[in-house]
C-alpha cells in the first residue's frame, strides 16, 4: 500500500480537486478513521473506514512523499494504536498481511506468468514445517538435537524463502510441459501431497507429528524487553507481558516482509523478467520464438511466488504457535486464488485489496454477521416484512449462520465476479513510458 | 550463412518436408512458394527449431541447428514472424518490442532486484533501441498502446519490429501479406527492401502473393508435397512446367 511508484491514475487523470486539498482530505480521513476506530473499539464500520482510507491514500493525487510518510504513520502508528484497544484488531490486520504476501506470491505465478497453481499453500507448509520442526521440541524427536536457539528465527526468515524456492523448483520441473487444465491438476495433487506428508511423517522417524501437529512453535527472541522492562520498573510502572508483546512483533515483522515483497514485486515485475512472464503468459510459442528461454522463466516465476509463501509460512506457524496438516488444505491454495482474482491478476494494488477484502469478510464481516443474527435470535425480535408478514426471528433456524456459509459466499463472489467483471476489481494496466530519443530516431523514420 | 540439408520432417504417416536442400546467401532475399500445405510454414517450423526433423542437418553460420532450442536459435541470430499474426496482445506495442531484445540484454535476474546500474543502463538503451525500432517501422506514435488493439497492418509491421529487435542477422517471414490489400503488398514490399537495405539483414519469405515474390525475390524455391521441385531467380521458376502443374493441376498444361 506504500509503494513508492506513483500509480498511472494519479498523473493521467487530473480532477478538478487541487494536489493540497487532496492532501486536506487524505489527512482528515486517515485522523478520523482512525480516532473513531480508537473511540469504538468494537465497530467493525469504523475499523473497515480505517482501511479503507489506506487506498484512498494509494489513489489520491498526492505527492508521493506525502503517500509514503502517511502510509508509513497508518501502518507502523495508529494501526498498533488500534491494536492496543482492541487486539483482535491487530490479529485481523497480522491476518491480512499474510494473506497480501500469499496473494502476491501467487499473483507472480498465475497472474503474471500465467501457470495456473492450485497447490500454492504447499510452499506456505514447506516454510512453517521447516521452523516448526527445527525451532521446538520436535527437533529432539526428529534429528535427536535441541531446539534451535530462539536467535535462529531470523537466519531461518531467510532459510525458509530458500527451502520454499527449491521447493517451487522441484514443482516446475516437472510439469514444465504442461499447461492450462494440466497444469492445475498437477500442481493440485503436489499440494496435496505436502499436506498428506506433513499428515504421514510421524513414521517411521517422526518428522512432522503427523495430525497432531507441532505446539510449541519457537518464536523471536525479545531483545528490547528485559531492559525495557527494568526502565518501566524504575519509572514505577507494571512490567509488559511478553504474551502481549508478541501480537505487535507479529505484525511489525508481517509488515516488514510484506513490505520487502511489494518491492520485489514491483521490481521483477518491471523488467525483462516481468515482460518475458508476461509473454509467456499471452503466448508461450511466440515468446520461446522471440528467444524467452521458457524453462529457466517458469522455474524463476515459480520459485519466486513460492519464496513469499515459504517466509509468511514460517511467521505463521510462529504466530499461531501450533501447527497441523489441517492449516494446510486445498481450501487455502483456492482462497488465494480468489483473492487474485478478485483484486485482478497481474497487478499489485489489486492483490492487496483482494487478499484485505477477502481476510476481512472471513475473520470479521460474516463472523459479525454472525453474533449480530444471533443477538436478534436470542432477543426474540419481531421483524415484519412485506410478504410473510409479522415473523419472530427466535423460530430462525440455528443453521443460519454466515460465519458458516464461507465458502458459499466465496463461491457467489467468483461467479459474480466471472460474469460482470472478470478482469477483477483493479484490473492491470500496461505501463506507460516515456520515448525521449526522438531527434535520433525521427532520421530512421523520415526515410519511410 | 543458412545452409540446410536434406532436411525431413514427418507427423505419423505424413512427410511434411521430405529430403529439402535450402541455401541462403547473405543479404539475398530468398522465397519459399508452394501450394496450400505444401510444407512451407512446416519448413519454417524446422529452421527455427519449433519442431525437430527426423533427417538433415542444418547450419548457420557455421553452427548445427538441429537439437537446439528456439530461444537458443534466436539468440544465434535467427528470427521470424507467425503466419497467422502473434503479438503479446495485452502488452504495448514498446513492451512487445523490448520482449524481442530478451537475448540481448546482458542482464540478470538479480541485477532487476537489486536495480544495478547494470539494469538501468540496459534498460535504458532497451528503451532507445525500441523506440528507434518503432520508428523505423511507423510506429512510434502509439508506443504506449495495448498491442491488441492496432489495425491490422500495423499487427504486422509491429511483429516485424519485434523480431528485428532480437538483432537477427537473417529474418524469416511467414506470409507478411496475408490479409493486405495491393497497395499495402506494395508498401510491405518497400519496407522489405528497406530492411535489406538499410539494416543488412537477410531474408526469407513466405509468400502467397506472387506479385511480390516476382518483384522482390533474388531466388525462389518451389515445394509441392514436402518436395522441392524448383529453385532458381524468379523468371526461371515463372516458366519451369513443373511449377505450372503443381500451381495449376495437369490439365492446364493441355489446354
Amino acid at each position: 500500500m506504500t509503494n513508492g511508484a506513483a500509480p498511472a491514475a494519479s498523473s493521467t487523470r487530473r480532477s478538478a480537486i487541487p494536489p493540497a486539498a487532496w492532501a486536506l482530505i487524505a489527512l482528515a480521513y486517515l485522523a478520523v478513521s482512525a480516532w473513531s476506530s480508537v473511540r469504538l473499539p468494537n465497530s467493525l464500520f469504523a475499523f473497515l473506514f480505517f482501511l479503507s482510507s489506506l487506498f484512498l491514500l494509494y489513489y489520491a493525487p498526492v505527492a508521493t512523499v506525502l503517500r509514503v510518510v502517511l502510509g508509513a504513520v497508518a501502518l507502523l502508528l495508529l494501526m498498533p494504536v488500534i491494536g492496543a484497544s482492541n487486539a483482535f484488531y491487530l490479529e485481523v490486520a497480522t491476518q491480512v498481511g499474510i494473506f497480501v504476501a500469499l496473494a502476491l506470491g501467487l499473483n507472480i505465478v498465475v497472474g503474471l506468468a500465467g501457470l495456473l497453481d492450485l497447490g500454492y499453500v504447499a510452499f506456505f507448509a514447506v516454510g512453517a514445517y521447516l521452523w516448526a520442526v527445527m525451532g521446538s521440541a520436535q527437533a529432539t524427536v526428529a534429528f535427536g538435537i535441541a531446539p534451535l536457539a530462539s536467535w535462529w528465527f531470523f537466519p531461518f526468515l531467510v532459510l525458509s524463502v530458500v527451502a520454499a524456492g527449491v521447493a517451487g523448483v522441484m514443482l516446475g520441473l516437472p510439469v514444465l510441459r504442461l499447461r492450462g487444465d494440466y497444469l492445475a491438476i498437477v500442481t493440485l495433487g503436489f499440494g496435496e501431497v505436502i499436506r498428506v506428508l506433513a499428515n504421514n511423517l510421524d513414521k517411521p522417524i517422526n518428522f512432522t507429528n503427523g495430525p497432531q501437529g507441532i505446539s510449541p512453535v519457537g518464536r523471536p527472541p525479545l531483545f528490547f524487553l528485559d531492559a525495557w522492562n527494568r526502565w518501566l520498573a524504575g519509572m514505577g510502572r507494571a512490567p509488559w507481558e511478553e504474551s502481549a508483546v508478541y501480537p505487535f512483533v507479529f505484525y511489525f515483522l508481517v509488515i516488514a516482509v510484506v513490505a520487502v515483497v511489494i518491492l520485489v514485486t514491483h521490481r521483477v515485475e518491471d523488467s525483462h523478467v516481468g515482460r518475458a512472464w508476461t509473454a509467456i503468459r499471452e503466448d508461450e510459442a511466440a515468446a520461446v520464438t522471440m528467444g524467452i528461454p521458457l524453462v529457466r522463466m517458469k522455474l524463476l516465476a515459480f520459485a519466486t511466488g513460492a519464496s513469499f509463501a515459504g517466509v509468511m509460512g514460517m511467521l505463521f506457524a510462529s504466530k499461531q504457535y501450533f501447527i497441523n496438516p489441517e492449516s494446510f488444505t486445498f481450501m487455502e491454495s483456492i482462497g488465494v486464488l480468489a483473492m487474485v482474482i478478485l483484486g485482478g491478476m497481474g497487478n499489485i494494488p489489486g492483490a492487496i485489496l483482494g487478499a484485505s477484502l477477502v481476510t476481512i469478510l472471513n475473520l470479521q464481516v460474516l463472523k459479525d454477521l454472525s453474533i449480530w443474527l444471533n443477538g436478534l435470535r436470542q432477543a426474540g425480535t419481531i421483524v415484519t416484512l412485506p410478504i410473510i408478514g409479522s415473523y419472530n426471528l427466535a423460530s430462525l433456524p440455528a443453521q443460519l449462520e454466515p460465519a458458516k456459509y464461507e465458502r458459499m459466499v466465496f463461491g457467489v463472489i467468483l461467479i459474480l465476479m466471472m460474469i460482470f467483471r472478470p478482469q477483477g476489481i483493479l484490473p492491470s494496466r500496461r505501463r506507460a513510458r516515456e520515448l525521449h530519443d526522438v531527434a535520433a530516431a525521427g532520421e530512421v523514420a523520415t526515410n519511410a | 550463412m543458412l545452409e540446410a540439408r536434406g532436411i525431413v520432417k514427418r507427423f505419423g504417416g505424413l512427410v511434411a518436408v521430405n529430403q529439402v536442400d535450402f541455401n541462403v546467401q547473405e543479404g539475398m532475399i530468398a522465397s519459399i512458394i508452394g501450394p496450400n500445405g505444401a510444407g512451407k510454414t512446416t519448413f519454417f517450423n524446422v529452421l527455427t527449431g519449433v519442431c525437430r526433423p527426423e533427417a538433415g542437418s542444418l547450419r548457420f553460420g557455421g553452427e548445427e541447428l538441429v537439437g537446439r532450442r528456439p530461444d537458443q536459435i534466436t539468440a544465434l541470430g535467427m528470427c521470424r514472424t507467425f503466419q497467422n499474426i502473434r503479438l503479446f496482445g495485452n502488452m504495448t506495442v514498446l513492451e512487445n518490442v523490448l520482449v524481442g531484445m530478451h537475448t540481448r540484454l546482458d542482464v540478470r535476474y538479480v541485477d532487476a532486484l537489486l536495480r544495478t546500474s547494470l539494469f538501468h543502463d540496459a534498460e535504458r538503451a532497451a528503451l532507445k533501441r525500441g523506440g528507434e525500432l518503432l520508428a523505423f517501422v511507423g510506429l512510434r506514435d502509439v508506443a504506449n498502446e495495448v498491442a491488441r488493439n492496432l489495425p491490422y497492418g500495423a499487427m504486422r509491421r509491429l511483429e516485424i519490429a519485434r523480431a528485428l529487435a532480437s538483432s537477427p542477422r537473417l529474418l524469416l517471414l511467414d506470409e507478411p501479406t496475408a490479409g493486405m490489400n495491393p497497395a499495402e503488398s506494395q508498401a510491405l514490399m518497400g519496407f522489405l527492401r528497406r530492411v535489406r537495405e538499410e539494416l543488412k539483414l537477410t531474408v526469407v519469405l513466405i509468400e502467397h502473393n506472387m506479385r511480390v515474390v516476382m518483384s522482390i525475390s533474388d531466388r525462389i524455391t518451389v515445394l509441392d508435397y514436402g518436395e522441392k521441385i524448383s529453385e532458381g531467380p524468379p523468371e526461371h521458376v515463372q516458366s519451369d512446367p513443373r511449377v505450372v502443374e503443381a500451381y495449376l493441376g495437369r490439365q492446364a498444361r493441355a489446354h
